[in-house]
């Protein structure tokens, strides 16, 4: 236990402290792998945004994509698979001065995690997820995935997936998040201003990127999106239009959009969560010593 | 002790428990101790449930064997209850509804009819204000001043519409009266005691015990018996500021609690069994990445469903057992009221001491009955410290230092320059990964041995931090009961009546079930003459921890899985053969 009771508290946004940068390990993903852009691209947009390293946490499940916390200098929580939206809000109800960035992949998050995910953004809590799309599950060694295209043969699906593929921006939309967007690792810029819009964002924001396996998806490869992506904002897309955004994710074919597919204000869980006034709970006394008046129900 | 016991009973949806918990309420209020047992289906309406309040001079630590006053709603109650009447004894019975005749009744027992009804009529169409008259009646045959009946009343409606309360003393006055009228009091009516005292569930006490520990944040997804937990905290939490989540299942709630203490505030969440099962795999995520959290596992009649309102000590093997690997942890197992508030802030300090997940053993015997406390056994005296401290180590923070306790310093987030990574992975001192390009490299091998070691070792700190068993009743007694949980109750009036014969008996109960000192209890059982284990469970689940722990099997067993809380004159008459006829 610590002995000292002098009491840090987190601190403010500002440059003064140190920003987020690559910490001490080095990525362990497959060369080539999708995840290499999506890791620069948080890095990039949490820097931009002058958040010290201090005050960003990024919470994550298991599978390739959720080693990503170790691989940047801020806080992290690598818990379980499927996991990672639960443990992300209990953060953010906690101590909501942290900036909080859930990661992980397609299987971690629509597969095992569907359920928190869909409540996660009913809930509109104020975290940014990203999602690293590969259609597959790589660390289990090339198992069809919740989003594989249908046909596609995999080590569990040797004549192919017979189950239509989740899709992750109606869901999200259809469920209540209140900034939707599809990047692709393969553009990293773009991708990195989609997180930072993200993390801007008051309320849940989803980043489903195309974050391609290069190992074991053979079909959507970094080829097959660079021929098929274009960007909504170039084609006129209006982000506050829920209905046009629901038709533009269910597009899948020669022309795949990725860009900011909705965004809309809605109070968050912390905004509505009456306690949450009082300022971070982390900071907030505890116990009810000398409340006597507590167990004057009891009587 | 003199006793009195008071019994309503009907159909869920007829009012029951609010009937039974006035009735208790106002013996609380007197200045006695109280015991109330809610029993119930799992059936919003129809059935058959009833609720008992005993009552007296002493303290009853159980719904005890008799009772004297039977308010009866319909005749199932009658046909079901009327056997456990003592002479002298009432039932209170509307002859509007049904006919109760003293020929099925026991010997000595007086039928009251009351027109319950009809006093309602006189207030309103509806047919639910007929407990009031009832409640009138059963309050005079009890002893309860009417005026204190009122009080009660007014006090349970609150602030609500006028018209309520007012039919609610009108009719319950008409009951009373009516009552002193044609009946005269039970010959064991109560008396004024002392300072009123608290009356209050199980789950509450948890609850309170909860807060009073500091606890800033409760996710739960609702389960009987659990699930008065989260209701009491979420009436208070705006009161108390703590963040009440319901969450979307089990697992959510769990790694919601972990992710709070993560980010530094103490976390509780409660389940039953089948929301623990799930809860499982976070258990030892809780263990791994040595983030401390309390989760309360109220016990219910398993497998499966099981009997979802009926209560079992069946889940120790599973709390025992939970999560893949090994990792440390701690299950406390309260007695009673006074007892779970103690136990839950315990948890609390011993989950943060050790940076572990700690169990509180309760089940729905000890949730959802009412037990009665004094002001000052649930003092409200604790200030919980800051969780934001310095880490003690000066340049280069490990967050998995090894230390000789087991125990590093925990930073947490929003620290600067204190940044780490908690993984679920087994990692290193500073929390890096071991698993990916690190496994099978001998060093890495030791690296594993050290940290899981390191871990491990925290079992000792938390087995000399916990509450040792304890031995009640006559160090010489020739019988001595083993139990831990709620059944410590029923034993501890049997070993009344046992004492009221002439016979002596002790009680060793254990308020740790996990981890246990092996010597401790071998000497403890050494000092015994013969021993009777006591368990809610079918296959002796304590027993054969003990004989794990200690090497010491304790043969004669009274067990029960009926559903049914065990009846202290269940225990005497198993105490009885083990003292005359050494035993099954």
């Amino acid at each position: 236990m610590a002995e000292s009771s002098a009491r840090v508290v987190p601190t403010p946004t500002g440059s003064a402290l140190p920003l987020i940068g690559k910490s001490d390990t080095k990525p362990t993903w497959c060369p080539g792998c999708g995840d290499f852009g999506v890791v620069a691209a948080v890095e990039m947009a949490v820097k931009r945004l002058q958040i010290p390293s201090h005050n960003v946490v990024i919470v994550s499940g298991i599978g390739c994509s959720s080693n990503l916390p170790h691989f940047l200098s801020s806080y992290g929580f690598h818990g379980l698979h499927g996991r990672s939206l639960p443990v992300a809000e209990g953060i953010r109800w906690a101590n909501h001065g942290l900036t909080v960035i859930g990661t992980g992949g397609d299987g971690d998050g629509f597969g095992i995690g569907a359920g928190h995910f869909i409540h996660a953004m009913r809930r509109n809590v104020n975290l940014t997820y990203v999602t690293m799309d590969n259609q597959i599950y790589g660390l289990t060694t090339g198992q069809a995935s919740p989003t594989s295209v249908m046909g596609q043969k995999t080590k569990s699906t040797p004549t192919g997936v017979i189950e239509h593929p989740i899709e992750p921006i109606s869901l999200a939309l259809a469920s209540g998040a209140t900034y939707i967007a599809r990047g692709f690792s393969g553009d990293v810029k773009q991708l990195a201003d989609l997180v930072a819009g993200g993390i801007q964002h008051n309320g849940f924001s989803f980043i489903d990127v195309f974050s391609p396996c290069v190992t074991y998806n053979k079909i959507n490869t970094f080829d097959f999106f660079r021929q098929r992506v274009y960007k909504l904002e170039s084609a006129g897309h209006d982000p506050s239009d829920i209905v046009a955004a629901f038709a533009r994710s269910l597009e899948w074919g020669d022309k795949i959009p990725i860009g900011l597919f909705y965004k809309t204000d809605r109070p968050t869980y912390e905004d509505l969560e009456e306690v949450l006034a009082a300022g971070p709970l982390a900071l907030q006394p505890s116990g009810i010593k000398g409340r006597n008046d507590v167990l004057d129900e009891f009587v | 002790m003199s006793e009195l016991s008071v019994r309503s009973g009907g159909q869920a949806g007829d009012g029951i428990a609010s009937v039974g918990e006035t009735i208790a309420r106002c013996f609380s209020r007197m200045g006695l101790h109280v015991f109330g047992l809610n029993a119930y289906q799992s059936v919003i309406r129809g059935g058959h449930v009833w609720y008992h309040a005993r009552t007296g001079d002493g303290r009853p630590h159980s719904q005890g064997d008799g009772l004297d006053i039977l308010y009866a709603l319909d005749k199932q109650t009658v046909d079901v209850h009327s056997a456990g009447l003592r002479r002298g004894g009432t039932v209170v019975f509307d002859p509007e509804k049904f006919a109760v005749s003293e020929s099925e009744l026991p010997a000595g027992v007086t039928a009251l009819p009351v027109p319950t009804l009809e006093f309602a009529r006189k207030y309103t169409s509806q047919s639910i204000l007929q407990n009031a008259g009832g409640i009138g009646a059963t309050a005079f045959l009890a002893g309860i001043p009417l005026d204190l009946l009122h009080q009660v009343l007014q006090d349970s409606f609150g602030r609500k519409a006028g018209d309520v309360v007012t039919w609610n003393l009108g009719a319950s006055a008409e009951g009373y009266h009516f009552a002193e009228t044609h009946a005269s009091a039970n010959a064991s009516a109560v008396r004024k005691g002392g300072a009123p005292k608290l009356l209050m569930t199980g789950n509450q006490a948890i609850a309170l015990g909860a807060a009073a520990a500091g606890c800033k944040f409760l996710a739960q997804y609702p389960m009987t018996p659990a699930s008065g937990v989260l209701h009491w905290l979420a009436a208070h939490a705006q009161s108390l500021g703590i963040v009440v989540k319901q969450a979307e299942d089990e697992i959510a709630a769990i790694n919601m609690a972990i992710g709070a203490s993560f980010a530094g505030v103490r976390s509780m969440t409660a389940t039953s069994g089948g929301g623990f099962a799930l809860m499982v795999e976070a258990l030892g995520l809780a263990g791994m990445t040595e983030t401390p959290v309390v989760v309360v596992e109220s016990q219910r009649c398993g497998p499966s469903t099981g009997l979802p309102t009926k209560t079992e000590q069946g889940d120790l093997n599973m709390m025992l057992g939970a999560g893949q690997g090994e990792f440390p942890r701690a299950i406390l197992a309260p007695t009673d009221a006074k007892d779970a508030y103690l136990a839950t802030i315990r948890a609390f300090e011993l989950a943060e001491a050790w940076q572990t997940p700690v169990l509180l053993a309760s089940d729905l015997h000890l949730s959802e009955s009412h037990f009665t406390v004094d002001r000052e056994e649930v003092a409200l005296n604790l200030e919980p410290s800051s969780l934001f401290t310095v880490p003690p180590n000066g340049h280069e923070y490990k967050r998995y230092q090894y230390t000789d306790s087991g125990v590093s310093p925990r930073a947490l987030p929003g620290q600067p320059g204190l940044q780490f990574v908690a993984g679920s992975d087994e990692h290193d001192e500073k929390g890096h990964l071991v698993s990916d390009t690190r496994s099978g490299i001998p060093r890495w091998v030791a690296e594993r041995v050290q940290m899981m070691d390191k871990r491990m070792s925290k079992l000792r700190g938390l087995r000399a931090d916990s509450a040792p068993p304890v031995l009640e009743g006559p160090a010489e007694a020739p019988l001595t009961f083993v139990a831990w949980g709620s059944t410590v109750g029923p034993i501890r009036d049997a070993m009344a009546q046992l004492a009221s014969q002439g016979k002596s008996t002790n009680l060793l109960y254990f308020p740790t079930v996990f981890p246990l000192d092996p010597d401790g209890i071998v000497t403890a059982l050494g000092r015994t003459h013969r021993t009777l284990l006591i368990e809610a469970n079918y296959s002796g689940q304590f027993g054969r921890l003990l004989r794990a722990e200690t090497g010491v099997h304790l043969t004669d067993r009274f067990l029960k899985y009926d559903g049914e809380p065990f009846y202290p004159h269940e225990i005497v008459a198993r105490g009885l053969e083990e003292l005359d006829h050494g035993g099954k």
